[in-house]
């Protein structure tokens, strides 16, 4: 049979100071440049028209630019759309936000009328694909409704992992997923994607796709647990992420193979979502392997059980040193707190 | 051997069940052309599809209170909630999606509709009541040999189209009146209408009884009968009431047809107008719509109505209680005075609401309709209705979204393309790593595509984009339990176990991880099913369904597998995996 990866015994917690360093390197540039300019939202977060054109041969975005800008449609952005032949044209009209008697559908006729004029009748010398027109109130429903989902969705998971193992491995879980999260969010802001409805629900099933890789070590560390008494919890954490390597492989290989299709074939309305969920695959491996097992070793050194608790180890777990190691090692600082 | 009979037979009937619900089927469909509606039939797959795969417009809309405060914002949202629904008919849109959402917004969906314009003006314009006397004078009996003659000689009759065609639509017509008239069918409608009168007394109201029977002798059904051939005539069947008439509902866009060309409109009765009402009135199984003749004038219209309200009397059953300002009271006075015996329709904007109520007696400022036998929903209904007209609610959009039909094929493509390659490459993994045990997991897969279409199509769920993207991605996620599975059995294997005492610890081992972290994947779909809108919706359904249908794949079916696998090969000793 075909096998990679297959017992291997590295010991990936003793790697712990190189991986803080490499998530530190890449997620503090990344939330110190959003700190700075912050993200670019999509209109359904920030109210205002999209618009979606293609013409039958590519235009010249600067004609259009002054087009709208003589219709008065100011500041109006407009972007190639996967093919030159196809435009996006988002306006924020201030009008719009100030008074809101004004349907937000009408800036949208605005520009309509604006390219008729200039380039001749619609479905003919272009067509209008899509149109977005979201009110502010609208926007900004929805953008709070996208940070409650992500508390939300931490606390149903934190509450759940809490009830299946112990809150031990529940807080390391978290603690993994929020470094996925603060990671994902530097990723976002290096590819200057839009945050869009479409993104944050990529951001949720990273969250679960993470925490779910993260479960499936913890199981495996929680059975040798009970059937290895004697061992170390940092030997058995390190046998835990061993044991279930070549799963990872095969599992990442596969999600990330679906990714990489629904990224190069899958359009451009989806392409934001595979690629922060590759990213995802990516940090949620990392995260299960590298932050998590290491968080929950300092939880215990931190927070020792009690003889007889559940999950029901003894205080063996304390001692957190490799039994092939003959000197203690520094005191292990919150490793996964990057 | 029992037992994998039996998973053999689950497995037969899930797979049966999910092509059942699956399977193509014949739907009715309305579709407006050229301005009239069309009833024709389609073959499709069960599995709706966004709007933003097939195009189409969505609209939230809100109570506009820039122009003034709107009392009660949730009541109000009621009423424009009836408005809106009552006006969609007029887009020609298959299946339009109307919903309350949340205490003060209303969403519209609207498939295969781009012209926003149009859409917005609809739904944003205020609703027009209207109180209109039906004719009993016969009058548009008198005019359809006429109206038969010009649709024959014009040969209007042979440009019927397609599915609503004259000669089947004859015999429906006529399997409308045998069913109207078999006592005790489902599909009559109630013979008792309302009663409109002045609320404090009943004096001077000419005793009335079943007011639809009383009434259907007025007219010359000798004349009808002999009419019933001509091209026009033999589609309207006379109603229970002076001025009612009944068309099949198939036939509805047929009828709408002749009436929408000129001569045909010119040679109905002058200062009469044809109004259509509507098949819900009739009662559940009622195949016929209700078509009205009333004068054109109206006697009221919504503006003089001030308040209307459903009550409960201890005599009369279940009434709407309607109020008028004075002005409006003196002009209905005058009115009704002059109809008494007549019946009323309500009309709302071009509508007739409800069966229209006999007029009892001269009515003022308050009066009242008697629904006897009526449910209270309908009660409710028709004071909804009256207040809408009344105190009409200005509605603004708030969010809007087109998708053109071409962009919607194109995504469609796009997934498909996904999928496709998707899968190849999954299975292309799975079969190379691990070979026989693999391609066990490859069967597998394409039943959990089959179940997770199925489970959509069950539950009605609507397929978006993101949730073609989401198949894409659970594809992926599926296997994911099989790999565990596989991975303990190997295990197992190398610590010397047989083939078949490895696998049941497999499956067994793997349980709890697999569980867990579907779980887990589960939990944040249903949050984001909370907070997504539509597409991304659409994206959290297909995600745990998903799941749900991976669980049974790789774990029963491929468990299934193993065992007939193992009989088979009457306990091998190697495993391919």
């Amino acid at each position: 049979m075909l096998r990679i990866l297959h017992d291997t015994k590295i010991d990936f917690i003793r790697l712990w100071k190189i991986t803080t360093i490499v998530t530190l390197l890449f997620t503090v540039p990344g939330i110190i440049a959003i700190a700075i300019s912050g993200y670019q939202y999509s209109v359904e977060f920030t109210g205002g028209t999209l618009m979606q054109v293609s013409f039958p041969k590519a235009p010249d975005v600067h004609d259009v630019r002054s087009t709208l800008d003589a219709a008065g449609i100011k500041g109006a952005e407009i972007q190639t759309f996967g093919s030159d032949t196809a435009l996006v044209i988002r306006a924020q009209d201030p009008r719009e936000v100030a008074q809101q008697t004004r349907g937000a559908q009408s800036v949208a006729s605005e520009i309509t009328a604006a390219l008729i004029k200039k380039y001749g009748p619609k479905d003919k010398a272009f067509r209008v694909d899509r149109t977005e027109a979201v009110g502010p109130k609208v926007g900004a429903e929805l953008r709070q409704k996208a940070l409650y989902a992500i508390l939300v969705s931490f606390i149903v998971t934190l509450v759940y992992l809490a009830y299946r193992f112990e809150w031990r491995f529940g807080v390391a879980a978290v603690i993994a997923t929020a470094h996925d999260i603060l990671g994902t969010l530097a990723f976002i802001k290096y590819l200057h994607l839009e945050i869009s409805l479409i993104v944050v629900g990529g951001v949720l099933t990273m969250i679960g796709y993470s925490l779910n890789d993260t479960i499936i070590i913890f199981d495996r560390v929680r059975e040798d647990l009970r059937k290895r008494r004697k061992e170390s919890l940092y030997d058995t954490l390190n046998r835990g992420v061993n044991e279930t390597l070549p799963r990872s492989v095969l599992t990442h290989t596969t999600t990330f193979a679906c990714l990489v299709a629904l990224a190069l074939v899958g359009g451009e309305v989806i392409r934001p979502f595979a690629l922060v969920m590759m990213f995802g695959v990516v940090t949620g491996t990392f995260s299960s392997i590298y932050v998590a097992p290491v968080v929950l070793l300092w939880i215990e050194r931190k927070w020792p059980r009690a003889v007889g608790e559940r999950g029901g180890v003894g205080p063996r777990s304390v001692r957190d040193t490799p039994s092939s190691t003959p000197q203690q090692p520094k005191r292990r600082k919150a490793a996964g707190e990057s | 051997m029992a037992t994998i009979r039996n998973r053999i037979i689950l497995i037969l009937v899930l797979v049966g069940a999910s092509i059942w619900a699956l399977f193509p089927r014949t739907i009715k469909v309305r579709e407006l052309r050229n301005g009239v509606w069309y009833d024709t039939t389609q073959r499709q797959v069960p599995l709706k599809k966004g709007l933003d795969l097939q195009g189409g417009m969505y609209l939230a809309l809100e109570v506009d209170e820039s122009k003034g405060a709107v009392a009660n914002k949730a009541e109000a949202i009621d009423r424009a909630l009836k408005v809106v629904r009552n006006r969609i008919d007029e887009f020609g849109v298959t299946e339009p999606d109307i919903r309350k959402v949340g205490s003060d917004r209303i969403t519209v969906e609207l498939p295969g509709i781009r012209d926003e314009q149009r859409a917005q003006a609809l739904v944003e314009k205020s609703a027009f009541l209207e109180f209109q006397i039906t004719d009993k004078t016969g009058a548009f009996d008198k005019v359809m040999p006429r109206i038969d003659q010009i649709v024959r000689s014009k040969g209007y009759d042979k440009q019927a189209p397609g599915a609503a065609g004259a000669p089947p639509a004859a015999d429906t017509a006529k399997n409308a009146i045998s069913s109207l008239f078999t006592p005790g069918d489902s599909g009559k409608p109630k013979a008792d209408t309302g009663k409109a009168k002045g609320a404090p007394s009943t004096k001077g109201a000419p005793p009335k009884g079943d007011t639809g029977a009383a009434k259907s002798d007025t007219t010359d059904t000798g004349v009808l009968n002999g009419a019933n051939s001509g091209p026009f005539s033999r589609l309207i069947q006379q109603g229970q009431m002076p001025g009612e008439y009944y068309v099949s509902t198939s036939d509805v866009p047929t009828v709408s047809k002749y009436l929408s060309y000129p001569d045909v409109a010119a040679a109905l009765p002058p200062g009469k107008t044809l109004l259509w009402g509507t098949t819900a009135d009739l009662g559940a199984g009622a195949n016929v719509t209700p078509l009205y003749v009333v004068d054109t004038k109206p006697i009221i219209t919504g503006e003089y109505l001030t308040d209307a309200k459903p009550a409960t009397d201890p005599v009369e059953g279940n009434i709407v209680q309607f109020t008028l300002n004075s002005e409006g009271g003196r002009r209905f006075r005058q009115e009704t005075g002059k109809h008494v015996g007549d019946y009323m329709a309500i009309v709302l904007d071009g509508k007739v609401m409800g069966r229209p109520p006999v007029i009892e007696s001269a009515i003022g400022t308050r009066g009242q309709i008697t629904m006897r036998g009526q449910p209270l929903q309908q009660v409710q209904d028709l004071a909804l209705v009256l207040r809408a007209g009344a105190l009409p609610v200005p509605l603004k959009v708030v969010d809007s979204r087109t998708i053109g039909p071409t962009l919607g094929a194109d995504s469609i493509k796009d997934g498909f393309n996904a999928g496709v390659l998707g899968v190849v490459l999954v299975l292309l993994i799975m079969i190379g790593y691990y070979r026989f045990s693999g391609f066990l997991a490859v069967v597998a897969l394409s039943l959990y595509v089959l179940f997770t279409l199925a489970l959509l199509a069950g539950f009605n769920a609507t397929l978006t984009l993101p949730g073609i993207a989401g198949m894409v991605l659970s594809v992926g996620i599926a296997v994911d339990a099989n790999v565990l599975i596989f991975e303990r059995i190997r295990e197992e294997l190398a610590r010397g176990k047989t083939v078949r005492a490895s696998i049941d610890e497999g499956f067994r081992h793997a349980m709890t991880a697999i569980i867990d972290s579907n779980v887990s994947t589960v939990l944040t779909a249903l949050v984001l099913f909370e907070i997504g809108t539509g597409p991304v919706k659409g994206f959290a359904v297909t995600l745990i369904a998903g799941i749900a249908a991976s669980m049974v794949s790789a774990i029963f079916v491929v468990r299934t597998f193993y065992l007939m696998w193992l009989n088979r090969t009457r306990g091998a000793r190697t495993l391919s995996i």
